[in-house]
């Protein structure tokens, strides 16, 4: 186990759920984060499907960096995503259909998430497999974590529910609470993302621009 | 090896791409069945939907089973050319859409709600980005609306996305699609507080103008196929 675990792979899976989080430090994926975040469940689904997918394609890439021709190695790159994306989609319609309905695009819209090619060449291309899967499985749940934050807020202000369930009492709505209908809008979202970003920067002196 | 001559590069995403084809084609083979099965329910609860039958947290399978009794496939001249459950429900209304107005076969469900005849229609047409698609459930009279649903493929949220909302969609019941003299005329989507020329109405969506008037038009062209199947009633129940 300790080969497994050196410390190196530690930091490797440690730092994008944190201080090198793909969503709120590199600021990629965001796209999705604001489509796919009105509902927790979407949410939780996305960021599931992102993690597979990153962690299985880098083992793929890694498993053939030897081989790809340095021409035309976007698009294998490019192949792997496509193909694992086609599964993924595949397999949700046959399994969760309702899910898929909702997720609509952006399930296909996965291939072009710029944190799957962004793994892809700078880590999955120079690192052995074992490292790649680790660091694929870092970035999704450093993606999903931050999606799943968002959703849990924007379902909980925006429709009061979470995963379809009344958590809001109806008391609230009697006392004259409503609904923000705001939440549901994608530039929510984009807030929500600002106020992690504020937090996690605040937190992280270093990571402050001077 | 040299990965960068030319042949290399050509026989390597050569392979890449026909390995890639099978592992997909045999995904797709393999789960075809369930995905299908899946389609098909959901239209089940779609047409559930429309007859105002709430299927959550139960077998909408079973349900649409229980209350949809009988199929007719008629044709513009309202001649039933089958009457089985299955051909209607296989029915594919875009496609028939397509076709010149005699060929159409045109699928009427048949449903029996606590001892009521109901007539279920398909409709189908487009908004402002997308397709649009519902069902609208009739009266035994072949003239009131009972129940309404509609659904859209990439509508604006929050705007035209409306439409597949309950408070838009129960604005039809009890509305009635012949005027008067029997003629058919559909039902209108008004701009609120603006009224329709000789048919009933209901209000659109604020924001969501082209999508409101693309109800109206998938209303009108798919309910006119069915002109001479409304005016066919045999319990004289008009108004």
């Amino acid at each position: 186990m300790g080969k497994l675990f050196s410390n190196k792979t530690k930091e490797v899976f440690v730092g994008p759920l944190n201080k090198n989080n793909p969503v709120t430090i590199q600021v990629l994926g965001i796209c999705s984060a604001l489509a796919v975040t009105a509902k927790l469940e979407p949410a939780l689904v996305m960021g599931l499907s992102v993690t597979i997918i990153v962690a299985f394609a880098n083992v793929i890439i890694s498993l053939l960096r030897n081989t790809i021709p340095g021409r035309i190695r976007i698009i294998v790159q490019l192949v792997v995503v496509a193909a694992l994306v086609t599964v993924v989609s595949e397999v949700l319609k046959a399994f969760a259909y309702d899910v898929s309905v909702q997720l609509s695009v952006y399930i296909g819209l996965i291939i072009t998430n710029c944190i799957l090619m962004g793994r892809l060449e700078a880590f999955a291309m120079s690192n052995k497999p074992w490292e790649s899967f680790i660091d694929g499985l870092g970035n999704g749940i450093g993606y999903a974590w931050i999606l799943i934050v968002v959703g849990f807020f924007r379902e909980l202000l925006g429709s009061g529910t979470l995963l379809g369930y009344k958590v809001i009492p109806q008391a609230f709505y009697d006392a004259g609470y409503s609904n923000n209908g705001l939440m549901i809008l994608p530039p929510m979202a984009l807030i929500l993302v600002a106020c992690i970003i504020w937090v996690q920067r605040a937190r992280n002196k270093e990571l402050q621009e001077k | 090896m040299n990965t960068n001559k030319n042949s290399y590069t050509l026989i390597y995403s050569i392979v890449m791409v026909v390995v890639v084809a099978f592992l997909l084609s045999f995904v797709s083979s393999a789960l075809k069945e369930r995905q299908t099965a899946n389609v098909e329910l959901d239209k089940k609860k779609q047409i559930l939907n429309a007859l105002q039958i709430d299927w959550a947290g139960q077998d909408a399978g079973a349900l649409f089973d229980k209350y949809i009794v009988n199929g007719l496939v008629i044709n513009s001249d309202a001649k039933v050319l089958k009457e089985s459950k299955d051909a209607t429900f296989n029915i594919e209304i875009t496609k028939e859409m397509s076709k010149p107005l005699e060929q159409r076969e045109l699928p009427v469900f048949v449903a029996d709600v606590d001892g009521e005849t109901k007539y279920i229609v398909n409709l189908a047409g487009s908004g402002l980005w997308g397709a649009l698609w519902g069902y609208l459930a009739l009266d035994s009279d072949r003239n009131t609306i009972y129940g309404a649903y509609f659904s859209h493929a990439s509508e604006t949220p929050g705007l035209g996305a409306n439409i597949a909302e309950k408070p838009f969609q129960e604005q039809f019941k009890g509305k009635h699609i012949l005027n008067s003299a029997n003629e058919f005329v559909s039902v209108a989507v008004m701009k609120a507080g603006t009224r329709a020329d000789g048919m009933e109405q209901v209000d659109g969506i604020s924001g969501g103008t082209i999508t409101s008037k693309g109800v109206e038009t998938m209303l009108y062209n798919s309910l006119v196929q069915y002109d001479k199947f409304f005016q066919q009633t045999t319990e004289g129940g008009n108004n």
